[in-house]
């Protein structure tokens, strides 16, 4: 009997079981996966909560509704990889030997590695909108907010879904305008970046959307600490931005167990090859989502699209082939804009996001890079999809690789 | 001056960056250093600049500033007093590498 250990059992590691069990021979493979909880996040939901538009009911369900019968599913924490003896150690001291690992642990936020962050004002006037907690916690605050400051600060990149921010402050926008006090709460973006688009198609597009929303942006502004008690907060230049309420996307981090199994890098992320998905460090270990270290997004759709190279590999390794399959750090994210619009972006390591129509080139339904209506019903349909396609391991209609036909270069920007 | 003619030979992208990574020699770094008003480069510069050419030529992406100070011997508050106002992309244009970007 051989082992295959899945570490998680979120978006990735709930895919790549699907996908596993149905081809592996349960005669010859047993399937374990760990996760610590119980149920399964509809993570991208999160974003709603705040607003009163999505409640708990609408992110969550037991994750056993999501697994392959023949699979072990364990509910416990991990202590750590053994990766020269091959073993997992789970947190009751339970070993789990493996002749193949796919490490799944996702990325958490750490409002612990900012200075003054998390004291008597976290999920007060300091919320963050990443866990069900927070997005809860911010949703009772805003339902009788009377308006003020409202300061949206990315500490440090990278962070799970890089747009979620900049939905964050448009839906903001718009909440407040639907109640009639948009008048009254002044909205900032404080970003580590240098503009709140930094790629040229991107940037020519959308650069007029937040000052057209009247959202203020807040550049190069690294965070060193949060004064909570007089309500700022305060860059390592020693720059001030102040607030009534500030939303805080934390620094993103592995979890611990990467770093217990000295496996990660500064920020517990693994490094991984970003063709194959196979770890740096070993032939047997393959990472895939939010835990690798790859310069592509951490987003469910790049998990999606790794877990079917990551599957192709891994057969071909079980197979004694070489791999064959190579990732191109494809993703495709919906952007709520507001007012019932949306926007769609669609790239890989190598191209940024261009203009044109999606997935059918000239056809769409999906425009990229524009607001549509059509783009924020793709966003709202992607839920049903998520919990009865995707995270089921069944096909999708896409392509893993990015395509250029149906992308175009708009004429003023040079690339 | 030399090292004015060095950056005249010089093409930039229009964020001011080194358009061709190959161009840049210690001369070049010293002449950006000037034009980003990070002053005479010593030592301390050096560690970091040699430290993001490193990493960049590893991995292909620039390291962020968390990678920096923790495995550099640099710490956040050095680093913000070697290069004020921005040391990412301030440290990231004088080693002659691109500027850090999001996805979008």
């Amino acid at each position: 009997m051989k082992n295959i250990v899945i570490l998680g059992a979120g978006t990735a590691g709930t895919m790549m079981l699907n996908k596993l069990s149905k081809v592996l021979d349960s005669k010859e493979w047993m399937l374990t996966i760990v996760d610590q909880e119980e149920t399964h996040y509809y993570q991208p939901g999160f974003l709603f909560i705040p607003f009163g538009t999505y409640g708990k009911k609408d992110v969550v369900k037991p994750k056993k509704a999501f697994l392959p019968k023949g699979a072990e599913f364990i509910i416990e924490h991990i202590d750590r990889i053994v990766a020269e003896d091959n073993e997992v150690l789970l947190e009751s001291g339970k070993v789990l030997p493996y002749d193949y690992l796919i490490v799944a642990t996702g990325t958490e936020i750490r409002p612990d590695e900012i200075e003054g962050m998390q004291g008597d004002e976290w999920h007060k006037s300091i919320f963050d909108f990443y866990t069900l907690e927070g997005a809860m916690a911010l949703a009772e605050k805003l339902k009788d907010w009377e308006g003020g400051k409202l300061v949206l600060n990315i500490a440090e990149m990278p962070i799970k879904c890089p747009v979620a921010p900049l939905e964050f402050i448009f839906l903001a926008d718009d909440f407040f305008r639907k109640k009639g006090i948009r008048d009254k709460v002044d909205l900032t973006l404080v970003t580590p970046l240098d503009a709140a688009f930094t790629k040229p198609v991107a940037a020519a597009e959308l650069g007029g959307f937040l000052k057209k929303k009247n959202i203020n942006v807040v550049t190069e502004f690294n965070i060193g600490r949060v004064e909570a008690e007089e309500g700022k907060i305060v860059s390592w230049d020693e720059r001030e931005v102040d607030y009534d309420l500030l939303v805080a996307i934390p620094t993103n981090m592995g979890i611990k167990a990467i770093e217990r199994s000295e496996l990660g890098d500064e920020l517990n992320f693994i490094p991984t090859d970003k063709h194959t998905l196979q770890s740096e460090e070993r032939e047997n270990i393959f990472v895939i989502g939010d835990a690798t270290n790859l310069p592509a997004s951490k987003a469910g759709s790049v998990a999606h699209f790794e877990s079917e190279i990551l599957f192709e590999n891994l057969m071909s390794v079980i197979k004694g082939e070489p791999m064959t399959a190579s990732f191109d750090g494809h993703a495709n994210c919906f952007i709520e804009s507001g007012n019932g619009k949306g926007l769609l972006i669609d790239f890989n390591y190598d191209v940024e996001p261009l203009l044109g129509k999606y997935p059918l080139p000239g056809v769409g339904p999906f425009s990229l890079l524009k607001e549509t209506r059509m783009n924020h019903m793709g966003k709202l349909a992607f839920r049903w999809i998520y919990w009865n396609i995707l995270i089921k391991g069944k096909e999708m209609p896409i392509d893993s690789h990015m395509k250029m036909l149906g992308k175009r270069v708009p004429e003023s920007v040079e690339l | 001056m030399e090292t004015k003619q060095l950056t005249e030979a010089i093409e930039f992208d229009k964020d001011g960056h080194l358009a061709n990574l190959e161009d840049w020699s210690e001369g070049i770094a010293q002449e950006l250093a000037y034009l980003e008003e990070v002053g005479e480069l010593n030592d301390r510069h050096w560690v970091v600049i040699n430290f993001l050419r490193k990493e960049f030529e590893e991995k292909g992406d620039t390291p962020t500033i968390r990678k920096l100070t923790k495995q550099s011997g640099v710490s956040t508050k050095e680093l913000y007093q070697l290069f004020p106002k921005g040391p990412a992309k301030k440290a990231a244009k004088v080693a002659g590498l691109p500027k850090p970007k999001g996805c979008i």
